[in-house]
């Protein structure tokens, strides 16, 4: 029977090579889709772990809209981040890092350049926020004390001023003020508008002392325990800082605390839509191939009616006319699904406008199945056409 | 196989291979009623009566008549192509009436042997694949299928054409494979619409000389044709006019050799 089908297939190649095309090109669209939209979400999942999932960051203003409370609103201070250093929970708290931001312009020798942003802190500000040192040290707990005047270059940071040379014990003047550089950052990459390596970061004191002044700081990182604990560390670092603030209401606090993996959760949900938003065009393509398949089957039954009217005659069941047309409907299926799952993990390797494609193991097995489905299902109409002809009028047919 | 049967049936002669009685096809309805098989009328209604005939095994009946005398009609009915309107018909004992589909493509496979004047053939497939097809259908495992095939086709004399397609075979060639593929199953009746119709005269003379040899080994044929030359092989030559049988002639008797049949004529 397989034999018959391949023959019969094999009759007329260019209408069976184009129908396969259609099948093939539906199972590589799903297939590729469904792959860049995944590759995509991956991209965003990867972007917003390199900031670290379990870092919280806490922000002065109002939880609600801030304009009713701007009056009363208190300033974030270090003696806030003290207190949640010392009074909170230490099993979902783990390191707290108060940080100031500014701006201001930085020399080496005749070049100059004005980083992103220039980042007063705690050591512990670069476990917290996913940063690591790729040359160099860290400074340390000691220079924060000691108001040392050291810095840690980001890679864009370092790149613009050193260019190719080393950096690390290198003096630069940033603001009139000269610092020595311990380390380079680890390129993060951009995932956004901001960059993230284009910083220059200092101990916290340092900062103040020389750009911002001893006033408020403009957030506090706090590192959680573990990804699971944010929750329980969100809770902690409200109690506190509203028993630090002497505030009553909860709903009335004067800070905000943003908190990574909620990010998470919302990018994942938009990169969802869009994935199964882009599935659904594919899934759309594999239905017209399949409908392609009813078509040329019913050309084919049409052609051959009067071969229907032979077998008839010489006594072929309806079962067996029936098996074999479904069999030919199902080999194009097959065969154009076999060569969709190939185009499309090739396909797949290469990155489309930016975003490079995971394959969704899945995706190949559903759209495989799927399309031999769809063979099946739209060469049963024809072939229970074909076999319900009456011989004697499938004989007359010229 | 005869004589099984007439030891079975001590007395009288053996059963006949088809039976017809009181068998009307009409086609359309109301006033354009159209009666391609009537038989003769009721005198006090005028209504058909229905064609009667019996056809008895080892016969080799010619059907004549000129196209619209209904004999198509009956090849396809005797063929069980298409159903009667009314009557009954019974092929080799079984009465064919009260067959569903799929019962009907059994008999075909096992009682009939269709040779159509077009000959048939299942394009894009091999002379022998033709021939092992209807046992295909019955269920006859390959390597019988294929020594009962060869044996067939030898038969025909084209055992040496046996991988070719019909397109590389002339048309007496093709013809004859369609004999060996109608006659494989070792069916109760050959049944032959207008087998030389697309024939040139010598293809023509090894076709029926083929039929002849077969009928001569006992097979019962029934062939159909408009042409005297063809008619003269049969040992019993029916005329059909408008839907009615008007001349029944026997040419030879049913147990002896068709009346044209020469031994020495078997085609190489």
């Amino acid at each position: 029977m397989l034999r018959f089908a391949v023959g019969g297939l094999a009759a007329n190649k260019v209408r069976s090579a184009l129908t396969m095309l259609g099948v093939l090109i539906g199972v590589a669209s799903v297939i590729l889709l469904l792959a860049v939209g995944n590759g995509s979400s991956v991209a965003v999942k990867d972007s917003i772990t390199s900031l670290g999932t379990n870092s919280l960051t806490v922000s002065s203003g109002s939880a609600n809209g801030g304009s009713r409370a701007t009056s009363s609103v208190k300033k974030l201070t270090v003696a806030d981040a003290k207190a949640l250093a010392t009074e909170a929970d230490p099993a979902s708290v783990k390191s707290v890092a108060p940080v100031v931001t500014t701006s201001a312009t930085a020399l080496y020798g005749n070049v100059s350049y004005s980083p992103g942003s220039i980042v007063g802190t705690y050591p512990a500000y670069f476990e917290t926020s996913n940063q690591k040192v790729a040359h160099g040290e860290y400074f340390t707990n000691d220079d924060v004390l000691g108001s040392r005047k050291v810095a840690v270059l980001g890679a864009t940071t370092a790149k613009q001023l050193f260019d190719t040379e080393d950096p690390v014990g290198k003096k630069i003047t940033v603001g009139g003020t000269p610092f020595t550089v311990v380390g380079v950052l680890q390129a993060k990459g951009g995932s956004g508008f901001t960059d993230p390596d284009d910083v220059l970061i200092a101990p916290l004191p340092t900062v103040q002392n020389a750009f911002t002044g001893f006033g408020p700081v403009n957030q506090i990182l706090v590192q959680a325990a573990s990804a699971d604990s944010t929750t329980a560390a969100q809770s902690e670092i409200t109690r506190v800082l509203l028993a630090a603030h002497a505030i009553t209401d909860p709903t009335k606090a004067d800070f905000r605390i943003t908190n990574q993996a909620s990010l998470l959760t919302a990018r994942e949900s938009t990169t969802k839509t869009f994935t199964v938003l882009l599935g659904a065009v594919a899934a759309i393509s594999l239905l017209v191939g399949g409908i392609g398949i009813t078509n040329i089957m019913l050309v084919t039954v049409t052609e051959r009616t009067r071969e229907i009217g032979i077998r008839k005659a010489l006594g072929a069941p309806r079962a067996v006319i029936l098996g074999q047309f479904l069999t030919e409907s199902t080999l194009l299926s097959v065969i154009g699904a076999g060569l969709g799952v190939a185009a499309g993990i090739a396909g797949s390797h290469f990155s489309i406008v930016g975003i490079k494609p995971v394959v969704i193991p899945e995706s190949v097995l559903g759209a495989f199945g799927i399309a031999v489905a769809i063979g099946l299902f739209f060469g049963s109409y024809p072939a229970n056409r074909a076999a319900s002809l009456r011989p004697i009028d499938a004989l007359r047919h010229e | 196989m005869r004589h099984v049967i007439d030891k079975r049936v001590p007395v009288g002669p053996p059963p006949p291979v088809i039976r017809i009685r009181r068998l009307t096809k009409a086609y359309g309805h109301g006033d354009a009623t159209v009666h391609a098989l009537r038989g003769p009328a009721d005198p006090a209604t005028g209504a058909p009566l229905g064609v009667a005939l019996d056809i008895d095994q080892g016969d080799y009946v010619a059907v004549m008549g000129s196209s619209g005398s209904g004999k198509s009609t009956l090849m396809n009915i005797l063929g069980c192509l298409d159903v009667p309107t009314a009557g009954s018909y019974q092929l080799d004992g079984i009465d064919v009436g009260h067959l569903d589909e799929g019962q009907l493509s059994l008999v075909r496979n096992r009682k009939i042997g269709f040779i159509f004047q077009s000959f048939n053939l299942v394009p894009r497939t091999t002379a022998l694949a033709q021939v092992e097809l209807p046992l295909a259908y019955a269920g006859v495992r390959a390597a019988e299928r294929r020594r009962r095939a060869m044996a067939a086709l030898s038969l025909v004399g084209l055992a040496e054409r046996a991988g070719h397609r019909p397109n590389e075979l002339s048309g007496g060639q093709q013809q004859r494979v369609a004999v060996a593929r109608a006659l494989v199953t070792a069916p109760a009746m050959l049944l032959a619409d207008e087998p030389t119709g697309n024939l040139d005269s010598r293809a023509t003379e090894d076709v029926l000389a083929i039929i002849d040899r077969l009928n001569a080994t006992g097979r019962t044929v029934v062939l159909i044709t408009h042409e005297d030359e063809v008619a003269r092989h049969a040992k019993r030559v029916l005329r059909l006019v408008d839907g009615q049988i008007v001349s029944d002639v026997r040419q030879a008797k049913v147990d002896g050799p068709p009346p044209l049949f020469d031994e020495s004529g078997v085609p190489a």
